[in-house]
């Protein structure tokens, strides 16, 4: 039991900030909260992607280095999606404003149903 | 397979994006610009996925290497019978769409009318990549795309958009995130990110956990955006508080594309899962509760557009209904129901927005005399409305006939009786609709139908929604009976 905790806690890690990421878009009553939960869930997934790149004993991945190398592909794609989530959270905040804007309030109970 | 000279499937994607651009910088200083480039962007991606098609029926399916890299390392353009379908049916209607915005724009989102058609055009360009691709990540890369425009584009008009916009954010990104997790799993159990490679990866490894996970991940990010019950929550605020002409590409297309990519996903990444897993059953499952729950739920509604909101969750039930059925029939009538679909949607919406722009009214219960003062707009609600019940010979009553066939051949009776009986819940709250506008009395008032460049577009969507009918024969030989090659039982 406690191999399967050492040996993968790269995945034991990323359970864990994706579900403090989804508890925090559930349970918190604040909109801009609710956007924070949204980014920490994507980046457990951006860290879990990374993680799978990882190589014991690897150098960074350019040809003079020599010697095995981390795997790049992994990287490429979260830097597109660190793009994405980047957007994503200036959209929400733009969103956002407007709602302060309309109904002076961000906090989800007090927003007029 | 022709590797080809020609560079549409390329430009089918990069005219939108480029126009996009060209529409935000050149609409600061000249204020026509914005309407007249999306125009001229996608009456150009209309010519492009023509010209895909008659290169598809020329030579067979088409490949494209961007960049010229060889796939599995590059990203490749695969586009058969299914893509070329999808491409045709949203530069059409995106071109249609952009017509009925000329007006439609100023009035509701005043002051960032080159912002709107900036988003309107990167959200065509998202649809059309993620239909053309062949690539798992690429795809993800497209729908993040289309879903950032779709987001910003609902929350532009203001007021209660802005809390819909919010919601569908939040629920729009979990589900990329999943489907984003779905295609990782697949490229630490496989190397590959490529959908024909990963077609030829998978079937040894179909008993691994991994990549059933990744199976369920990549299917409940796409039941998120496609609004499949019981993850619908987001879907009527959303398309109920968009702008108009926002609305009309929302509700016809996006829902489409990632009904789309289901398909895909299903049958040309993973037919070697289907016949060990309960995953046709289960969508069967799902999509006969959405076509009741969506129907149960429009009983409810009141303003025209949510209404026809929720009556689109029971349409995406019905076209996973056909998926899950896995026959020939049901999957037409599922393929023709994505067409007939889009051209009725798009033409209810496009009325709804004229009558809310003309009259100001958005109760169902004060339609009073629209065929007076909106004498056209009331006869493409009338003909939308039959359509969507169900009513020869407009389109509607040959897809749900195919579905009908399918359900039957399959032997599921639950199908078919859930058929019908939506059908039935349609007509309650159509009828109104249409009893409202066509006959009741109201208050009275001169004429003051919409302008010529919001009726055109809805003209040529009712006409359409008549013609795809009567020649729905046609179009099931021409182009769905290639889409169907795809299905993996054949």
């Amino acid at each position: 039991m406690i191999e399967l905790l050492v040996a993968r806690y790269n995945f034991w890690i990323a359970v864990v900030l994706m579900m403090l990421g989804f508890y925090a878009m559930m349970a918190k009553r604040n909109l801009l909260k609710k956007l924070i939960g949204m980014n920490v869930f994507q980046t457990s997934i951006f860290l879990f992607y990374i993680s799978l790149g990882a190589r014991r004993g690897g150098t960074i991945p350019i040809l003079d280095a020599g010697g095995p190398y981390i795997n790049p592909l992994p990287h490429v794609l979260i830097l597109t999606a660190i793009v994405v989530s980047v957007s994503t959270t200036a959209v929400a905040l733009s969103v956002l404003i407007g709602i302060k804007r309309t109904y002076g309030t961000i906090e989800e109970n007090e927003l007029p149903r | 397979m022709s590797c080809p000279a020609s560079p549409w499937p390329a430009l089918v994607v990069v005219m939108p994006l480029s126009a996009a651009f060209l529409c935000f910088v050149l609409g600061q200083r000249w204020r026509g610009t914005p309407l007249l480039i999306s125009l001229l962007a996608t009456a150009l991606c209309c010519v492009g996925s023509l010209e895909i098609l008659r290169e598809l029926a020329a030579s067979g399916p088409i490949s494209y290497r961007l960049g010229g890299w060889r796939p599995p390392w590059g990203i490749e353009y695969r586009i058969d019978g299914l893509n070329a379908f999808m491409l045709l049916l949203i530069s059409s209607v995106g071109m249609l769409a952009t017509l009925y915005s000329a007006r439609n724009v100023p009035l509701e989102v005043p002051g960032g009318v080159p912002h709107y058609y900036a988003l309107h055009l990167l959200l065509i360009a998202g649809l059309l990549g993620m239909s053309i691709t062949g690539d798992v990540f690429n795809l993800y890369v497209f729908l993040e795309i289309s879903s950032l425009a779709a987001y910003a584009l609902i929350a532009s008009a203001g007021g209660r958009g802005l809390r819909a916009s919010f919601n569908y954010i939040v629920m729009g990104t979990v589900a990329a995130c999943f489907y984003l997790l779905g295609v990782g799993y697949l490229y630490a159990v496989t190397g590959s990110l490529n959908m024909a490679d990963l077609a030829g990866l998978l079937p040894p490894l179909r008993h691994s956990p991994v990549v059933v996970i990744a199976l369920a991940f990549l299917l409940t990010g796409l039941a998120i955006k496609v609004a499949l019950v019981p993850l619908h929550a987001w879907l009527p605020d959303a398309y109920a508080y968009a702008p108009s002409s926002a609305s009309v590409l929302i509700a016809s297309l996006m829902g489409k594309v990632g009904l789309y990519a289901m398909m895909r996903l299903l049958f040309s990444v993973f037919p070697a899962l289907l016949g060990s897993l309960p995953v046709l059953p289960l969508l069967c499952g799902l999509g006969g509760c959405a076509v009741i729950v969506g129907s149960v739920l429009a009983l409810a509604q009141m303003d025209f557009k949510r209404m026809l909101a929720c009556s689109s969750i029971s349409q995406v039930g019905y076209i996973v209904l056909g998926v899950g059925l896995a026959n020939d029939r049901a999957l037409t009538g599922a393929l023709l129901h994505v067409l007939n679909h889009a051209v009725m949607k798009g033409a209810l919406f496009m009325a709804a927005g004229a009558i809310i722009q003309m009259t100001g009214q958005r109760d169902v219960r004060r339609f009073g005399r629209l065929h007076h003062r909106m004498p056209l707009t009331a006869t493409v609600v009338l003909l939308g409305a039959l359509s969507m019940i169900g009513i020869p010979p407009t389109c509607g009553f040959f897809s749900k006939w195919y579905l009908l066939l399918g359900s039957l051949e399959a032997g599921s009776w639950a199908s078919a009786g859930v058929i019908l009986l939506s059908s039935l819940l349609n007509a309650i709250y159509f009828f109104r609709v249409i009893e409202r506008s066509l006959m009741a009395g109201g208050e009275p008032g001169g004429r003051s139908e919409a302008p010529l460049s919001m009726l055109l577009p809805m003209a040529v969507l009712g006409a359409a929604i008549l013609l795809l009918g009567i020649f729905n024969q046609a179009i099931v030989a021409a182009l769905l009976a290639p889409a169907l090659r795809l299905a993996p039982w054949r």
